[in-house]
């Protein structure tokens, strides 16, 4: 346990100290959500109907964009190499590397979402929901992201690869995301949405972290 | 009983055959220098030997246990320093040797340890320069650095020289033969000689199955074509020994 504190630790001095690269999924985030009005038109109605998908597949666009050198910086000057010699298991040292994840990319996005919501003009009978949605919902994504970064791990253009493995399995999670801040709009209640939402993680915490260490296995032989 | 030993260790990669029926045994204080020609599996043999990668055929044994049969106890034995140095652009040498510590489980006095693993290797006065200043030697230095904090008895180091100057490799040298004067076990690679108390050596190109190896083998020595008809037999002999290694297994099952 204290070892996987170590990694986690390591992880945000390592980002917080390159800070640029904390920096992008949050500005990526923001920049493709404010994009949409410019192609669709600033007509109110029209943006709150689709506010919530913005958020939540810019929310995955930029959950992606930083996956890639999760592992891969890790990999290329060896530190990963040492890190699986250590005597952290796999399996733990994945589910660090994904809580790093999600404490720099997941936690600002929650953040960021009701700014955005506000210039998307969401109705704001679904902001408090549209966080909780995010809240359950992107530590899915750190745990789904990681299985396709370490499936692609060493692979040549892996990042390009890893978007067509990853981003399908992300569809659930939009659906239900965007569906529960859709719901608690309309006035029907989102608690079935978030309950698939948790049910989706409760699936996610145990299983991905033996699904990316078995491939981490293999990308280290 | 050795302490660690490989049994008819095969190694495949991709396609190729790296090495066959390759056995070595290690009693604790010693230490093996692995040699042979680029490609010929030193890397391989250290990365098996660390438990990263699985033999193709033979088994790896500490005091008689198969490595596998427990790889998170073989983890905490061993100590394993790669071509590349595991260093950190944003992270000062000091804090690079303490996150390894820690991450190895050391709990407390960790600054003492980390300052005394900087002293040996001559990398206190940059203790708080980070990664991205260091020069590639110094990198290297702190790569190996990380062996001294910690206890792990077997050290598998592949080509450590590299980089490294006349002095560095001395202080190297010191520290492997401390290490083995309190009874560690050594494995390392190298192109260049080093200085290692009561050291075997292995060749790697003795257990080529690859032609342009047996070749270069061949043209090594001065009765080619002797040794090349040597070469021949040999590698049947193997085979054949390989066979009944299977056989008994197999009558053993």
């Amino acid at each position: 346990m204290r070892g996987f504190i170590t990694l986690v630790e390591r992880d945000l001095q390592l980002a917080l100290r390159q800070g640029a690269d904390a920096a992008i999924a949050v500005v990526f985030f923001v920049l493709a959500a404010i994009l949409f009005p410019f192609g669709i038109g600033p007509e109110p109605s029209v943006l709150a109907r689709i506010a919530a998908g913005i958020i939540w597949v810019a929310a995955l666009l930029a959950s992606l964009l930083s996956l890639e050198r999760l592992l891969q910086t890790d990999y290329d000057d060896g530190s990963l190499d040492q890190i699986a010699l250590a005597s952290l298991p796999l399996e733990l040292v994945v589910l660090a590397k994904a809580t790093a994840h999600w404490l720099l990319t997941g936690l600002p996005l929650i953040a960021t979402a009701p700014v955005l919501a506000v210039v998307l003009r969401m109705d704001p009978a679904g902001f408090g929901i549209l966080m909780v949605a995010l809240a359950i919902g992107s530590p899915v994504l750190s745990l789904i992201g990681i299985i396709g970064a370490a499936l692609t791990l060493g692979a040549r253009r892996g990042g390009m690869l890893m978007s067509l493995l990853i981003l399908p399995l992300y569809i659930p999670v939009l659906i239900f995301g965007a569906g529960a801040v859709e719901m608690a709009v309309s006035g029907l209640g989102a608690r079935a949405h978030l309950l698939v939402l948790g049910g989706l993680l409760a699936a996610a915490l145990p299983l991905a972290p033996f699904a990316a260490a078995a491939a981490l296995r293999q990308a280290l032989e | 009983m050795p302490v660690f030993a490989g049994l008819d260790l095969c190694c495949l990669r991709g396609d190729r055959l790296v090495f066959d029926g390759l056995s070595f045994e290690l009693q604790s204080g010693e230490s093996l220098i692995l040699v042979g020609r680029n490609g010929s599996g030193k890397t391989s043999l250290l990365r098996m030997m660390a438990g990263l990668l699985r033999p193709w055929r033979g088994r790896l044994l500490w005091n008689g246990a198969a490595i596998d049969d427990d790889p998170d106890l073989h983890r905490t034995r061993l100590r394993y320093v790669g071509h590349q140095d595991a260093v950190k652009p944003a992270l000062s040498a000091a804090e690079t040797l303490v996150f390894w510590a820690r991450l190895a489980g050391h709990r407390g006095d960790v600054d003492r340890l980390v300052g005394n693993g900087l002293a040996l290797f001559d990398l206190a006065h940059l203790a708080d320069v980070p990664g991205r200043f260091l020069s590639a030697g110094q990198r290297r230095r702190l790569g190996l650095a990380r062996l001294t904090v910690g206890s792990a008895p077997l050290w598998l180091l592949d080509e450590p020289s590299s980089g490294l100057d006349i002095a560095s490799i001395g202080r190297l040298e010191a520290v492997l033969a401390d290490h083995q004067a309190r009874g560690g076990l050594i494995i390392l690679s190298t192109h260049v000689a080093l200085e290692l108390p009561t050291a075997r050596t292995l060749d790697l190109d003795d257990y080529a199955l690859d032609p342009a190896a047996a070749l270069a083998t061949a043209e090594d020595g001065a009765a080619a074509p002797a040794l090349d008809d040597d070469g021949m037999p040999e590698r049947a002999a193997a085979g054949a020994g390989l066979a009944e290694d299977a056989t008994v297994g197999e009558a053993r099952a």
